[in-house]
């Protein structure tokens, strides 16, 4: 016997996270150009190491493995911690990532919808509070070096650790332009001095601000796909330029500008794509502005203030803690009660 | 009599599921031959069953009162074709639950002769014998809601009504016998509409439809025009749920309704279309409700709207429509969002009866694989009520109801909105009406274990007393002989143990019982079934 409604929309999870990880393409393809293919190399690692270890666990758990496999969860977890580490990582750095991301953060607590934490940000500060060095190690932009290596070569790198002759590592990898900045600073150099440098580009990081800006293009794909809602990116972006533009105002010299905190890390990423983890994010509209702005005011402390070159990560895992509470204080009126 | 769009107000979410509407609206209404038996079941309608007056054997005639409205919220069954009655007895009815209910077989005897009938002279009558007469017709809310109408005319001096508000919505998919009614009789509608606004004194009429039924709305326009009826045709955007009444109140006045009141309170009252136009039968003609008009869809021959006397067997009804196609695998009653599966093909068909779809395996596939909720809140954006269903579902799974309770579990209209959009595919209807159904039932338990207890404590006093007057009499006995005082005792007795009686049988009952979806109602009887089994399984 069937039960109403008798047909539903032609949707589903895989649907759903196919089209993030479609919404991530352009974002990838502005990454290769703008620092080489290594990136691809911790992607397709990330991948296989993802499929691999869900579909044990499920195996583990006597769930069932294809629908669960199909399901893109996973891919995207991967691909947004891929898309976080640094691209000339070594390999075991991904893979230890990506299982503490599907092993502990998502299966531990229950798989697909139980998490309450953000599994690839999980990950992420898992490895950054183990690794601090080389999670803070991020390659040249391609525009700023004679150092190009090819595809086979990153490989080489990332998987024996073996660069081409005649290649130091310190000529292809330098502190992100966030790190950069606040070691610059607590050295009293002004901001204008500092953003001579010459990986800072127009806003922010050069190269790095191109890939932001295409971050932006995907999640506008997925506004207009209704995959996520405009709360948490609105609130996320502006509640981050609006301190940090306060805070300019008041100290150029000493505090960033919006643009650059907008631009530069992973700042983007997380406004279209890890902020609005449906799974381990606020649901409920008001909910949504709480936590996106709550993150972004952890991020600007974190980025200012902070031991850590970005403060994303911790941000989004300080506000998942609040959820439930965020969510039981927002619920919206019910049509037809008062309140 | 154009109306803004700008004047149109608006609900929370909805979804716009495929219409199917045209497959049925390329003919006119066509009318069903007499068939050779009518079932009638006594329970068409919510509130109270009506009182049989005739019995098996005895000779009726179209349109002659079977069992007549009792209590404050029942209605009236009538013989809907001349013939003789049968069978008194239960049969199954089309209801999810497919649980049989008392039903009147009627044979036709192929002259479908009326009883006699007249116009009610209804500006020289009194309101209240009005209201009375119309009680006497059987009209209840023929969207589907089958509520019984003359209840919903009758004056209440603490809400004065306002605003009349007609229901043409028409907003679930398949379904197009309003929009059919409309094109067809917007006279007799608007008719029906102006004898409303008198019986109520209401000062403003609109009429709401959605824009996918332009033909019904120049029909309407017309027949306002003609009838120099103030009324107002307001056309809202074609979005389910648009046709739920409160919904609708909102989108055409503002006002939400309150949840927990009636619509009344905010000086609203609303009619479906063809309960307009079954009481203008009723009072230009005396014609009480024998038919109605029911869309037959989906895997038939012949898709299209049908005239069809109540009591039709909806295999007659089929047969009609040129017979099903290969394939059909189950047949749903009413729309596909928040209809039924009927429980069998010889199920009579019911004023609630508006549609009827012959679905196949391809027309409405099962559901893929449920997954879990990955809290996208794609539901709660669809939900017209505002409600949070992925919250609700956390709880009606869990069994944890109190909470879900406090989630306004009970505002949930069952639209099945947030079904349609779940790409997690959870049946969260089903959740809701499990949970539903399972407070209800719990209430219910608890109310009966308190009255156990009641009960109990009332045969220890009784035969405390019994010991007393025990003694009592004894002592009087030896004192001087019997009189005749005992008669009276007795009746005494007996009164106040009918009161009690009467008492006890008023608190069983739950008080949502009663306005629960069929649904719901049907969830309920599985699971009393299954406390009564578990009740009988020896320890
Ligand atoms: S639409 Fe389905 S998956 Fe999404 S929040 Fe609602 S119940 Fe969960
Ligand atoms: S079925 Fe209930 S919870 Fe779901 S959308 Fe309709 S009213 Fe909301």
């Amino acid at each position: 016997m069937k039960f109403s409604p008798f047909f539903t929309t032609n949707t589903s999870v895989s649907i759903v996270m196919l089209k993030v990880l479609l919404a991530l393409v352009p974002g990838i393809i502005a990454y290769v150009w703008a620092f080489g293919s290594g990136i691809v190399v911790s992607l397709i690692l990330a991948s296989a190491t993802a499929l691999l270890a869900e579909a044990a666990v499920l195996q583990l758990r006597n769930r069932p493995v294809m629908p669960f496999l199909l399901d893109g969860s996973a891919l995207v977890t991967a691909w947004l911690l891929a898309l976080a580490l640094p691209p000339i990582a070594p390999w075991w750095l991904v893979v230890v990532g990506t299982l503490i991301a599907i092993v502990i953060a998502k299966h531990l607590y229950g798989g697909l919808g139980q998490n309450p934490f953000n599994p690839a940000m999980v990950a992420y500060a898992a490895l950054l509070i183990s690794f601090p060095v080389i999670m803070t190690q991020w390659p040249v932009p391609l525009e700023l070096t004679t150092i190009k290596l090819s595809f086979i070569e990153q490989w080489q790198y990332i998987f024996n650790h073996v660069l081409p002759s005649g290649v130091g590592f310190d000529a292809m990898s330098s502190a992100t332009p966030l790190d950069y900045l606040k070691t610059q600073l607590k050295m009293h150099h002004t901001m204008e001095d500092i953003h001579q440098a010459k990986f800072f580009g127009m806003f922010a990081g050069k190269g790095a601000e191109i890939v932001a800006s295409m971050y932006l293009l995907g999640g506008l794909y997925l506004l207009h796909q209704r995959i996520i809602s405009w709360h948490i990116p609105v609130a996320f972006l502006t509640t981050l330029a609006v301190i940090s533009g306060v805070f300019h105002w008041v100290n150029p010299a000493h505090f960033s500008a919006p643009l650059f905190h907008l631009l530069g890390g992973a700042t983007m990423l997380c406004a279209f794509f890890i902020a609005t983890d449906p799974v381990s994010g606020a649901t409920t509209p008001k909910g949504k502005l709480i936590f996106a702005a709550g993150i972004a005011v952890l991020t600007w402390l974190i980025r200012t203030y902070g031991g850590y070159p970005d403060g994303v990560a911790f941000a989004v895992l300080l506000m998942n803690i609040l959820v439930p509470l965020i969510d039981a204080n927002t619920q919206p009126r019910v049509f037809g009660h008062s309140k | 009599m154009s109306f803004n769009l700008s004047d149109i107000f608006k609900f929370p979410g909805g979804v716009h599921p495929p219409e199917h509407k045209v497959e049925s609206t390329t003919q006119p209404i066509r009318t069903l031959p007499l068939p050779k038996k009518l079932v009638l079941p006594l329970r068409q309608h919510i509130g109270h069953i009506p009182k049989i007056l005739v019995q098996v054997g005895d000779h009726v005639l179209k349109g002659q009162l079977l069992a007549e409205a009792h209590g404050h919220v029942s209605a009236a069954v009538h013989a809907s074709t001349s013939g003789k009655v049968t069978a008194i007895d239960e049969q199954v009815i089309p209801h999810p639950s497919g649980l049989p209910d008392l039903c009147i077989t009627l044979e036709a005897d192929g002259k479908d002769e009326w009883l006699k009938h007249a116009p009610l002279d209804y500006l020289n009558m009194e309101r209240s014998e009005l209201i009375r007469r119309i009680a006497e017709s059987g009209i209840v809310g023929l969207g589907g809601a089958t509520f019984p109408t003359h209840v919903k005319l009758r004056p209440d001096a603490k809400h004065p009504v306002s605003t009349l508000i007609l229901n043409g919505a028409e907003c679930e998919p398949y379904i197009t016998c309003d929009d059919l009614l409309m094109r067809e009789r917007a006279d007799e509608i608007v008719h029906g509409a102006m004898i409303m606004q008198m019986l109520l004194g209401s000062t403003e009429c609109l009429i709401g439809l959605e824009d996918n039924k332009p033909e019904a709305v120049v029909a309407m326009n017309a027949a306002v025009a003609k009838a120099n009826f103030n009324a107002k045709v307001v056309v809202v955007p074609t979005l389910y749920p648009s046709g739920d009444s409160r919904r609708l109140i909102a989108l055409l006045t503002g006002k939400e309704s309150p949840a927990k009141g009636r619509t009344t309170e905010i000086g609203v009252q609303c009619f479906n279309v063809a309960t307009a136009q079954s009481l203008y039968r009723f009072i230009a003609h005396g014609e009480t409700i024998v038919s109605r008009i029911v869309t037959l869809t989906g895997n038939v021959a012949q898709p299209g709207n049908y005239d069809a006397l109540l009591g039709t067997s909806v295999r007659d009804l089929l047969q009609a429509a040129g017979g099903i196609r290969d394939n059909t695998d189950d047949y749903v009653m009413g729309g596909p969002m928040m209809g039924f599966s009927l429980p069998s093909v010889d199920v009579p068909m019911t004023k609630a009866m508006n549609c009827v779809i012959a679905s196949t395996p391809d027309l409405f596939p099962p559901p893929p694989m449920e997954m879990p909720c990955i809290r996208c809140v794609a539901c709660a954006d669809a939900c017209p009520v505002n409600l949070q269903p992925q919250e609700l579902y956390w709880y009606s799974k869990s069994s944890n109801l109190e909470k879900a309770q406090e989630y306004q579990l009970f505002d949930c209209i069952e639209c099945g909105c947030c079904s349609y959009v779940c790409p997690s595919h959870i049946p969260l209807v089903q959740y809701y009406r499990y949970a539903k159904s399972e407070t209800i039932a719990q209430e219910r338990a608890k109310r009966s274990a308190d009255l156990a207890r009641i009960r109990n404590d009332e045969r220890l006093a009784r035969i405390e007393r019994e010991k007393l007057e025990r003694a009592k009499k004894h002592a009087e006995r030896t004192a001087k002989s019997e009189n005749s005082g005992d008669n009276n005792e007795k009746k005494a007795a007996i009164e106040a143990a009918m009161a009690r009686a009467k008492e006890q049988k008023e608190t069983i009952t739950p008080q949502n019982v009663e306005n629960v979806s069929a649904n719901v109602a049907a969830e309920i009887a599985a699971v009393d079934a299954a406390r009564v089994q578990a009740a009988e399984k020896p320890e």
